[in-house]
């Protein structure tokens, strides 16, 4: 009967695959998630070899890290829902404590203290972990209770959220904790967090910050977040990657300079072209038809994730799917919005394409958590 | 309260739904904002992409070259290599150039015109030079270093180079790095790209012919300023090469004859005014000027009690003494104030009617009775007092003025002063005085207030020597063509006219003054006698003295130098051969001493090279 359920689930025309999909079915993989996935990854090759100035080094780099993550979704797919439910009040306690640990003998660089070295271990960054760990723990917390969950419930989201948040603003990691936050968050409202609640609370945000921006800030201090907001005040600092980068994504015009081509980005105008600004090298060489169809496969996965969310069988399994896959889309929004000049700019890579190993391996077990989500269904009698 | 599946399901299930809606419109969103810089901010963004990626930059022409009339290299381009830094690259300059002096000895001078030159400059991003002419093994320290030294580089460059060094400074001039003052003068588009600029001599006077006309390339450069490749190039005219009439082994022969003494050397070919050589010693070796020349040196030449620096040929301003006899006799005879029968007794002196005051012959008890012939051989100053006395101040200036003297002749000589030919009104011009007979007499000898340069001596003698038939001295003889039908430059002159030439009631006085002239050299009481001796040809000339006045002292008190500083400046002017003169000359020997024992000898070695042509030195016993 599971089986049938998931050829009804399959769109038109899809008993040709029925063999090739039972043996995915078999591995717990999602056909579809996976195709997509795959054609994401070849897509950020292709434009990592052009963004960081045709060096195959990068590409093979990169591709052995989509190895070891495709390898690490599917481990992640064969473990059932019920174990990470049981085991996310743990992991999220031992998040917690590498967190801790890493403000205390963390390593890193350019002033940051980020990663983890145990003896025995490879070297982590528990802040990755976290973006697993805690959408968990909050889908753990609620998934007993009472749903639409209580204000006081809500509150115990908001501290669980708020601690991780806070220990990974200190390493310092804006964009993580930004990542780490929305996780929570989003679990709380699909968790079904009342209308008047989230009003409440942006309302209560929203007076906040003039009332910091009157009293509490400093006049330094107003000054960098003005920055962080207009770059172009500051065109050979800070602004310079900006401007470069609006420029390379302008320049690119409707159908891009070509593969290779773009002299934003191979001329070394534009800067951090293979990781957080490799969407302008995609811009200036593809133009907008590259960046609309990058758009659609994003937005795709994003749909398939929110399907299997739906799908799922029970409110922890749904508040997770549903979380993981609105996190992966903070990634682009953030990515796109700064390299584009709409936001501040934050290190937020953009899912799949910039080149650096972390992250690719923290999304790819969260689409391994969705598949395991998806494909271990229990037969229940309706 | 009891947990509600199906409820908790529909909500979530319509929370989804909700997110994805979200989601698209996000989405849309950033598309409609990448749709804005794609394709309505495309013009703009295309421009500043452009901005970044290409430079239009000057292509700098290559100087014209200078030869000698017999094709020999004055003036060629040579790479040099520079360490430069564009400060706009360098992180902190202090501290770069602290770098680079840890790989290359830096003066403080060096750093101290770094400073200057990088405060004068005409655009950002200009690289400015801080240490010219590196060795191999600076350039090879400074390529390795190179990476940690953002903003610095080696630079290549064509620069002058005078391969002939101090004998051709004073007629060739140098270039040197342009100034505020002379980037106001140029046109700037020309000279973009250009760092040097004629200061002096040809160099100067030709300037707009050896330059050239820029050239412009768009170029792709990368982030770091490194040019990858040409978009796009019009290339630039290289300058024209000039050919001089100087004639270097002539020039050097000069040079030699004179043989350290302080001085002047012309040299005239009077059919054609070309100037075969210009000498003024000492000199000074024009290469140190070109890339700058470092303060001490510089100091050195300028503070020198024989001012080396001072161009003597064309600015030294001489009494030119006896050397104008010729000219004032044929005056002389043209107006008939003497004819050839003319004769009187010299006693050694010459006095005029109500004045006390004597007119001393240099000759203490005088030459006896002669006419003009035997005057100008022996250089009589009584039957010049005398003549000049007939002659008046009006009759004098005038033909010394048909001579060149008192103006600026040369075609192609912009630094010549025009020294001085006195007359009633000048004098009460300058001096609010009346003329008065007395300073005719002195005029007559060419003493007094006149003054003359060298160049003018030897015009005045090519003249002579083309029988009034005036040619203008000139420097260069040809201009090469340029490389294109387009390449249109306009050759500067001083003059576009010839003046008249010097016609004479009875031209047979041309024999009569220019035999004088012979009989100085080859007369039995000619003052020259013993320059003229055994040669093979015959020569015209005319020794001439000089009371020093000083033409400039130094402010050193130095009694020795002094006191050798006051002796007599030794003149002489004459061409050969005497029957088609080939070269005119004027010598003027500082502080010499007699015209015929200091200049005439220098003369005589420049007529044996040049009518000769240039033979063998003999083996000296």
């Amino acid at each position: 009967m599971a089986h049938q359920e998931f050829v009804r689930q399959l769109e038109g025309g899809a008993h040709h695959f029925q063999n090739r999909r039972g043996l995915l079915f078999k591995l717990h993989l999602d056909p579809v998630l996976l195709i997509l996935l795959l054609i994401l990854s070849c897509v950020g090759l292709f434009v990592l070899y052009s963004g960081s100035g045709e060096s195959v080094v990068h590409v093979q780099k990169q591709a052995m890290r989509f190895v070891l993550a495709f390898v690490v979704m599917i481990v992640f797919a064969q473990l059932d829902p019920s174990v990470y439910r049981r085991w996310s009040p743990w992991l999220f306690l031992l998040g917690l404590l590498a967190l801790v640990a890493v403000l205390v003998v963390g390593t890193g660089a350019k002033g940051a203290q980020r990663w983890l070295q145990l003896p025995g271990l490879p070297r982590f960054q528990p802040s990755e972990f976290m973006k697993l760990a805690v959408p968990m723990m909050a889908a753990w917390y609620l998934s007993d209770r009472y749903l639409p969950p209580r204000f006081k419930h809500v509150l115990g989201v908001l501290v669980l959220i708020f601690m991780p948040v806070v220990l990974v603003i200190k390493q310092p990691d804006l964009g993580t904790s930004l990542l780490i936050a929305a996780s929570g968050i989003f679990v709380l409202l699909l968790a079904g967090i009342s209308g008047k609640l989230v009003t409440g609370f942006i309302a209560v945000v929203g007076a906040a910050i003039p009332v910091m921006w009157m009293f509490v800030m400093r006049d330094y201090q107003k000054q960098r977040v003005l920055t962080l907001f207009n770059p172009e005040q500051d065109p050979l600092g800070s602004g310079w990657n900006i401007i470069q980068s609006k420029t390379a994504i302008g320049s690119g015009g409707m159908t891009g300079k070509g593969w290779l081509e773009g002299t934003q980005s191979q001329l070394d105008f534009l800067p951090e072209s293979h990781t957080d600004f490799i969407i302008a090298v995609l811009a200036e060489e593809f133009g907008f038809i590259g960046v609309a169809l990058l758009m659609m496969l994003y937005v795709l996965i994003v749909a398939r994730g929110l399907y299997i969310a739906i799908k799922a069988q029970d409110s922890y399994g749904r508040m997770l799917a549903g979380s993981l896959t609105l996190t992966f889309f903070v990634y682009v929004f953030v990515n796109i919005g700064m390299v584009s000049g709409l936001l501040p700019v934050v290190g937020v890579p953009l899912p799949l394409v910039s080149y650096g190993g972390t992250s690719i391996v923290t999304l790819m077990a969260a689409f391994g958590v969705l598949m395991s989500i998806h494909t271990h269904k229990k037969m229940l009698g309706k | 309260m009891l947990k509600d599946p199906i409820r908790e399901k529909q909500i979530f299930t319509f929370r989804a739904v909700l997110a994805m809606f979200c989601i698209l419109i996000i989405a849309a969103g950033l598309l409609t904002r990448i749709y804005y810089l794609q394709a309505v901010d495309f013009e703009h963004y295309t421009t500043l992409s452009d901005k970044n990626r290409m430079q239009l930059q000057s292509v700098v022409p290559t100087r014209g070259l200078i030869y000698d009339r017999n094709n020999v290299l004055l003036a060629d381009n040579q790479p040099i290599f520079s360490v430069s830094i564009v400060k706009e690259r360098s992180p902190d300059l202090e501290q770069t150039i602290a770098q680079i002096g840890a790989i290359v000895e830096l003066t403080d001078e060096q750093i101290k015109r770094f400073k200057k030159r990088l405060k004068n400059r005409r655009k950002p991003y200009e690289s400015v030079p801080l240490k010219s002419k590196l060795t191999e093994v600076e350039i090879a320290r400074l390529s390795v270093k190179r990476h940690v030294l953002p903003g610095v580089g080696v630079e290549a460059e064509l620069v002058r180079h005078y391969p002939l060094g101090e004998s051709m400074a004073h007629m060739l001039g140098y270039v040197g790095r342009i100034n505020i003052k002379e980037l106001k003068r140029v046109d700037p588009t020309n000279y973009s790209g250009t760092n040097y600029i004629g200061k002096l001599g040809v160099e100067k006077f030709y300037e707009e012919v050896l330059h050239g006309k820029v050239g412009h390339q768009t170029v792709e450069t990368n982030a770091r300023g490194r040019v990858l490749r040409v978009l796009d190039q019009e290339p630039s005219i290289p300058g024209r090469d000039i050919k001089l009439n100087i004639d270097v082994r002539l020039q050097q022969i000069a040079i030699d004859a004179m043989a350290g003494r302080r001085g002047a050397v012309v040299a005239i070919e009077p059919s054609t005014g070309g100037i075969l050589a210009l000498v003024s010693t000492p000199s000074f070796d024009p290469n140190l000027f070109v890339t700058g020349i470092d303060h001490e040196s510089y100091s050195a030449l300028r503070d020198s009690l024989d001012i080396p620096l001072f161009n003597r040929a064309l600015k030294g301003q001489y009494p030119p003494g006896s050397t104008i006899k010729p000219i004032i006799g044929l005056a002389g005879l043209d107006t008939g104030v003497v004819n050839r029968q003319t004769k009187i007794r010299d006693q050694g002196w010459y006095q005029l009617k109500n004045d006390e005051r004597f007119y001393r012959d240099w000759k203490k008890y005088g030459h006896g009775v002669v006419d003009l012939f035997d005057a100008i051989m022996q250089s009589c100053d009584t039957f010049f007092y005398d003549m000049a006395f007939k002659l008046g101040v009006d009759n004098m200036e005038s033909y010394l003025d048909r001579f060149g003297l008192g103006s600026r002749t040369a075609v192609d000589i912009s630094e010549d002063r025009q020294g001085l030919l006195p007359g009633r009104a000048w004098k009460r011009g300058a001096k609010g005085l009346a003329w008065y007979p007395g300073d005719s007499l002195n005029m007559g000898i060419g003493q007094g207030f006149m003054l003359a340069t060298p160049l003018q001596l030897a015009t005045a003698t090519a003249v002579l020597a083309n029988r009034g038939g005036w040619q203008r001295p000139r420097l260069a003889q040809e201009i090469y063509p340029g490389v294109s039908a387009d390449d249109i430059v306009e050759i500067p002159t001083m003059h576009d006219d010839t003046p008249d030439d010097v016609l004479i009631n009875n031209p047979d006085d041309w024999n009569y003054i220019l035999g004088s002239m012979k009989a100085v050299m080859h007369g039995k009481k000619g003052t020259a006698r013993g320059s003229g001796r055994k040669a093979t040809y015959k020569m015209a000339g005319k020794t001439g003295t000089a009371q020093v006045v000083g033409i400039k002292q130094g402010e050193e008190y130095d009694a020795e130098a002094l006191a050798e500083r006051h002796r007599d400046h030794a003149l002489f002017i004459g061409f050969a051969p005497y029957e088609s003169p080939e070269i005119a000359v004027a010598v003027i020997v500082e502080n010499g001493g007699g015209g015929s024992t200091a200049a005439a000898p220098v003369a005589r070695k420049i007529f044996d090279a040049w009518v000769l042509d240039f033979p063998e030195p003999l083996e000296e016993k």
